[in-house]
């Protein structure tokens, strides 16, 4: 069976976790509406078209699905990885293999932890504060405003380094479970994930610097 | 040269194991790691002691028996070979040296350094071969093979089923050397055949073993001392995906 197999559940795991990369980046663009247009007319725009638009409505419950199956099925999987041996090594491991790979449990872990805060921040206010609906460039607003606030700023980029190194890793490792490297496209496959790593990283933090930088310089 | 080696000893699978500390002295450089443990043995066996137990068979890097994690490192601190390869020149006089065995539950420890490998074994019982007898060697342009095929073929079948790919895993998986077997077969006419049914099998033979599973750090292919590229796992997860779909 396909699912009773190691390879197969890691075929899984590949699957939903290149689902959630692919989010990002949609993720990315929405966002950047904010810094393009000053006014938030762009940014309370696209809000207001995902809101009504019934297949984004969908992809929100897949999307809320992927993540809950992505974070307990790794950590099931990292878990039960870690109970193949009865006694560690006395001295720990001193090949060179990349940071990133062999922590993903913990940035994912840190992933979490902000993911949650973010949630509360953006998600649930979206969706519950009724003054938004009346007002929604108040949503705009409520976007810039977080960022005002020097230690938001601070851990949002935590949280994006944190991200980068999760998909530093992750975007090669996924595609190699799919099967889709050889000898020649794995060491090209290593650096388009980087670079991809680099772009959210980076990407997102110039929407949070922006917004408090502006801030600071008008209120100088 | 004079080390300070500290050596895991361990009586039987059940017992708790511990590390005992010997000095050893006047190591020449060119000693070979293996020689240098049977110089201690043979102190040890003058004094009374009980020798250090450890696998090896060859000595001349082909057999895959002498697997020891060294200063936290499957075949110690020199890339591509086996622990047979490896000299003292590679250590600084004074340096004190761990050595440790594989660690895994599927390689159980029989005594000191020698782990019981058998779960390799039964894995290639799966279908690590070709059912049916192929008789003498035809000719050799009767099948035709690409010879970038060949030589891919003859990189994955250059696995010596050391386990130093386990030894070096986070995880305890032994997806290198499941994939340098299946890889070997899958890419040959003559193993083609049966290749959906063989990866399958031994797949399922390793998870049952307690072995853990990939998640591509490439600590494997790092230390594996034949030098099998992951690529060969990729392949794995190519023929298990068409072998299920
Ligand atoms: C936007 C958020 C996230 C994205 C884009 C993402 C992406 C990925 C991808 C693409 C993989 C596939 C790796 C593979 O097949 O080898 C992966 C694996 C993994 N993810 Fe995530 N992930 C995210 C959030 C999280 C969170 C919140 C956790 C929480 C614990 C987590 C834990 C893991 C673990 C443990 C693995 C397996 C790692 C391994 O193979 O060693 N991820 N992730
Ligand atoms: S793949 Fe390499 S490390 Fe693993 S058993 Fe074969 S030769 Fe040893
Ligand atoms: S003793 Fe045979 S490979 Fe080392």
């Amino acid at each position: 069976m396909f699912l009773n197999s190691s390879v197969g559940k890691k075929i899984v795991v590949s699957v939903s976790g290149l689902f959630l990369a692919l989010f990002l980046v949609v993720h990315l663009f929405l966002n950047f509406l904010t810094v393009v247009d000053d006014s938030g007319d762009a940014f309370v725009e696209a809000c207001n078209f995902m809101e009504r638009n019934f297949i984004i409505k969908i992809m929100e419950y897949v999307l809320a699905a992927g993540f809950i199956f992505h974070i307990f099925y790794t950590t099931y999987l990292t878990w039960k990885n870690r109970s193949t041996r009865t006694t560690n090594y006395h001295v720990s491991q001193k090949t060179e293999v990349s940071w990133s790979s062999q922590n993903m449990w913990i940035s994912g872990f840190v992933i979490l932890g902000f993911l949650i805060l973010h949630l509360y921040n953006y998600w649930y206010k979206f969706k519950f504060d009724e003054s938004l609906e009346v007002e929604p460039i108040g949503k705009f607003y409520l976007v810039v405003q977080l960022f005002h606030q020097w230690y938001y700023t601070l851990f949002y980029i935590i949280w994006f380094i944190a991200l980068g190194l999760h998909l530093n890793h992750s975007i090669q490792s996924g595609l190699h479970t799919l099967g889709l490297t050889n000898q020649k496209w794995i060491d090209r496959l290593n650096l388009i994930s980087s670079l991809y790593a680099i772009f959210i990283t980076v990407g997102f933090s110039i929407i949070s610097l922006y917004h408090y930088l502006t801030y600071v310089l008008n209120n100088y | 040269m004079d080390f300070t080696l500290k050596i895991w000893r361990q009586n039987g699978p059940k017992d708790k194991g511990r590390f005992e500390t010997y000095e050893i002295e006047n190591i020449t450089p060119e000693t070979s790691f293996l020689e240098m443990l049977d110089i201690l043995n043979q102190k040890l066996i003058k004094e009374g002691k009980s020798p250090v137990a450890f696998d090896h068979d060859c000595r001349e890097g082909i057999c895959g028996m002498c697997g020891l994690y060294i200063n936290g490192r499957p075949h110690g601190p020199d890339d591509d070979i086996t622990t047979c390869q490896l000299f003292m020149r590679k250590f600084k006089d004074g340096d004190t040296i761990v050595v440790e065995p594989w660690r895994a539950k599927a390689f159980p420890i029989i005594k000191d350094l020698i782990v019981d490998r058998s779960a390799f074994d039964k894995i290639l019982q799966e279908g690590g071969y070709i059912s049916v007898c192929t008789g003498e060697a035809p000719e050799a342009n009767s099948i035709l093979i690409p010879p970038e095929v060949a030589e891919e073929a003859m990189d994955a079948a250059s696995c010596i089923g050391c386990g130093a790919c386990v030894a070096a895993c986070k995880n305890a998986s032994a997806m290198l050397f499941v994939a340098a077997k299946v890889s070997h077969l899958a890419l040959l006419p003559q193993g083609k055949i049966e290749a959906a049914k063989r990866v399958k099998a031994m797949i399922a033979k390793m998870d049952e073993l307690g072995f853990g599973s990939c998640t591509n750090t490439r600590a494997c292919e790092i230390e594996c001392p034949k030098n099998i590229s992951i690529s060969h796992i990729a392949r794995l997860n190519r023929e298990f995906l068409k072998a299920n779909f």
